[in-house]
């Protein structure tokens, strides 16, 4: 029985249908299936069908991005039902990201949470324009494994180092990994202001973020 | 207010009066001073039909109802099929399609502009590669191969496609008897002489000679297709400034009057036969004279004899898409992405010319996939922009209002794959860092480097064994004629 049902969640990611996702985990845990078991046997195994059909070419980013929203929706319901069990999910890391003071640029840094998201790290997107004393507090209280700047502006890129030095100044840099993008970012200038890594587009960002958690790329 | 029917961008490359004109100058023009026909049946033919024909200058003058009676009688729409029996190619309307280029003499050998003899290895992997490629609608006997005697090279390249293909095929004969056993093979595929007229697999295509000649090869060739039923495709080839007058619309003149002439020797010899209105003109180069396929002034005059051809309500063919570079580099990208977009936008029922440089000399397997990368483009223009939903943006625009948030939107997932032409990743869209750990490739080395992958795709002939075998036994015993006693063995994999 709980079979099918599985199978019907991993096909709800596949097939691109959030509200599906979002009806046949409630489903799910009305029928006292466990949370992780919805997790592990029904939306890894859809998210995983999606990332390898991106992979050889036959998905596209808005087929993997309105997959990881299923994916969102489904957790809102999981995850007050995992903290009561106090249970926990294994994920690859913790991203704080945004776009820096003075920016408001949004699609890529946008692009690179969703990516990572579907990636299944756990992603605090702070959003754009965002204060450098607000990246400080959010990673400081996510316990972040890294943190992602984007600046699209080469007037906003210099944020990029002054938050840097702000961690180091509170005392947090050596707790978390930094990456920086942004279109006039080079791997020179993340570099030059002591990122610890830098990629062009969201796939390189998410290579980039599983080797920085100390996995393989 | 409701969805509005899909538009389709047409290009109208002269006005219906100039159209008109060159009809009219064209027919004149067969009455006086006529057409040369070096073939006694074709001047039979005309003369028993009311045609003046001075046999000692094998010259005849077609008077215009002639003409106008051939017109009415040629069909303006035909199918060829697949060796399925699909019918995959519509000669008609505004349908497009494409086949590679056809009876190159050489083949690129490598990325420095080396062309080499073609093998009948090579012919076989080309069939097998344009099988995998869904740009290409049809075949087309692409090259010639050196390893059987030139008598047979017409056929043998036939002979090995019908091995290896599914898609119809455009091919063509070198001479007169060839075209029979040519004929007798598609016989063979097609299960019998009804069946093939019934379900054409392929088109022959003949070349008057310029100005206003038909050679006794051509005429009897396009008697034998008119009588047997298989389709022909007239390939006029006027060379402006050279074999035609240099005004483009002279020309045009000129491959009008011609393939008028072959519609009227056609359809004489068998009424309702399908042709096609087709060509391959040029406009002579004046710095080096050479015929140049990739040249603005020879798409002019391509698209306007399209256009000709539609007014006369005939089905239409063109050699456009091909390039004169001798390497694939920028200048075969900008020939053949021109050509293709043109001959897309006018509505040719067959465009010609994937894979070719060298001024149709010279195949190559990496052009043709790259090719396939314009005809993509090409067929996406073709079907323009379409209102999908209605209102057309306002309601979805109101909702989302200020928010960039459509690449998560369900409206995105619902159209991005009809909306957007999404190319392979032979055309590099990624970023520096992205293209640079790939290796900084270019896209002929990715397309050279993709070659086994696509190949290793292809399915194989539907035929049986028995009748592969009966195919050899034909090919074989023509080329025994020559001096050729066993064919070369045909790749084993």
């Amino acid at each position: 029985m709980s079979q099918v049902l599985f199978q019907q969640l991993a096909n709800s990611l596949v097939d691109g249908d959030p509200d599906a996702t979002f009806d046949l985990t409630k489903q799910a845990l009305a029928q006292g299936i466990e949370p992780l078991a919805i997790i592990n046997q029904g939306l890894v195994p859809g998210m995983n069908i999606v990332g390898d059909k991106f992979a050889t070419g036959e998905y596209f980013l808005p087929d993997l991005i309105i997959a990881a929203e299923g994916m969102q929706r489904a957790m809102q319901l999981l995850e007050p039902e995992l903290s009561r069990r106090q249970q926990e999910l294994s994920i690859p890391g913790t991203v704080v990201i945004g776009t820096v003071k003075g920016d408001i640029h949004e699609i890529g840094k946008s692009l690179v949470a969703t990516m990572l998201s579907a990636n299944g790290f756990k992603v605090h997107d702070l959003g754009v324009n965002v204060p450098t004393d607000k990246f400080i507090s959010a990673v400081q209280d996510s316990n972040a494994d890294i943190l992602g700047l984007s600046a699209l502006l080469t007037t906003t890129m210099v944020e990029q180092q002054k938050i840097i030095q702000a961690l180091k100044e509170a005392g947090l840099r050596s707790k978390v990994k930094i990456m920086v993008g942004g279109a006039p970012v080079t791997r020179s200038w993340a570099e030059e202001i002591e990122a610890d890594g830098y990629a062009e587009d969201a796939m390189g960002a998410v290579r980039l973020a599983k080797f920085l958690v100390g996995g393989t790329v | 207010m409701a969805i509005q029917a899909p538009y389709r961008p047409m290009l109208k490359i002269i006005t219906e009066e100039l159209t008109v004109q060159i009809i009219q100058e064209a027919i004149e023009l067969l009455q006086d001073p006529g057409v040369l026909v070096h073939n006694p049946e074709a001047l039979k033919l005309m003369a028993d039909a009311g045609a003046g024909v001075d046999f000692g200058k094998q010259l005849v003058s077609i008077p215009a109802n002639m003409v106008h009676t051939a017109l009415t009688t040629a069909p303006s729409t035909f199918y060829l099929y697949d060796l399925l029996g699909n019918p995959v190619v519509h000669y008609g309307g505004n349908d497009v399609h494409f086949d590679p280029g056809s009876t190159a003499v050489t083949l690129l050998g490598d990325q420095k502009g080396v062309q080499r003899d073609p093998l009948t290895d090579d012919l076989v992997r080309f069939v097998k590669l344009v099988e995998t490629l869904p740009a290409y609608d049809a075949q087309s006997t692409a090259f010639v191969c050196r390893d059987v005697p030139a008598e047979i090279g017409d056929l043998y390249r036939l002979y090995l496609a019908l091995n290896y293909m599914r898609k119809p095929i455009i091919t063509g004969a070198f001479g007169k008897d060839t075209w029979w056993t040519m004929w007798e093979m598609l016989v063979t595929v097609a299960g019998g002489e009804r069946e093939l007229a019934s379900k054409p697999i392929a088109v022959f295509d003949v070349c008057p000679t310029p100005p206003l000649l038909w050679s006794d090869l051509t005429v009897q060739n396009l008697m034998d297709c008119a009588r047997k039923g298989v389709p022909a495709e007239l390939v006029s080839m006027p060379l402006a400034g050279t074999t035609s007058p240099v005004t483009l619309a002279a020309a045009v003149v000129e491959h009008a009057a011609e393939s008028l002439s072959g519609v009227v020797i056609h359809q004489l010899t068998a009424p309702g036969a399908p042709i096609v209105w087709g060509g391959a003109p040029a406009a002579f180069d004046m710095r080096t004279g050479t015929t140049p396929m990739g040249d603005v002034n020879t798409w002019l005059i391509d698209c306007a004899y399209i256009q000709v051809g539609k007014y006369l309500n005939l089905p239409t063919h063109t050699y456009m898409g091909s390039s004169d570079a001798k390497l694939l580099d920028a200048q075969s990208g900008i020939e053949s992405a021109g050509g293709t977009i043109l001959s897309a936008l006018s509505g040719a029922n067959m465009v010609s010319g994937g894979g070719m440089l060298d001024f149709l000399r010279c195949q190559s397997f990496e052009k043709l996939i790259i090719d396939a990368e314009i005809i993509g483009m090409a067929k996406r223009l073709m079907a323009g922009i379409q209102a999908r939903d209605e209102p057309v943006a306002r309601d979805l625009m109101r909702q989302t209002a200020h928010k960039a948030n459509f690449l998560s939107h369900t409206h995105t997932h619902k159209w991005f794959r009809k909306e957007l032409y999404i190319p392979t990743p032979l055309l590099d869209r990624g970023s520096l860092d992205a293209w640079r750990l790939a290796g900084s490739k270019s896209i002929t080395d990715r397309a050279s480097e993709i070659i086994d992958g696509l190949l290793s795709s292809y399915q194989p002939s539907p035929l049986p064994q028995k009748l592969l075998d009966e195919l050899r036994t034909i090919a074989t015993t023509v080329a025994q004629k020559f001096g050729l006693q066993t064919l070369p063995a045909l790749p084993q994999d």
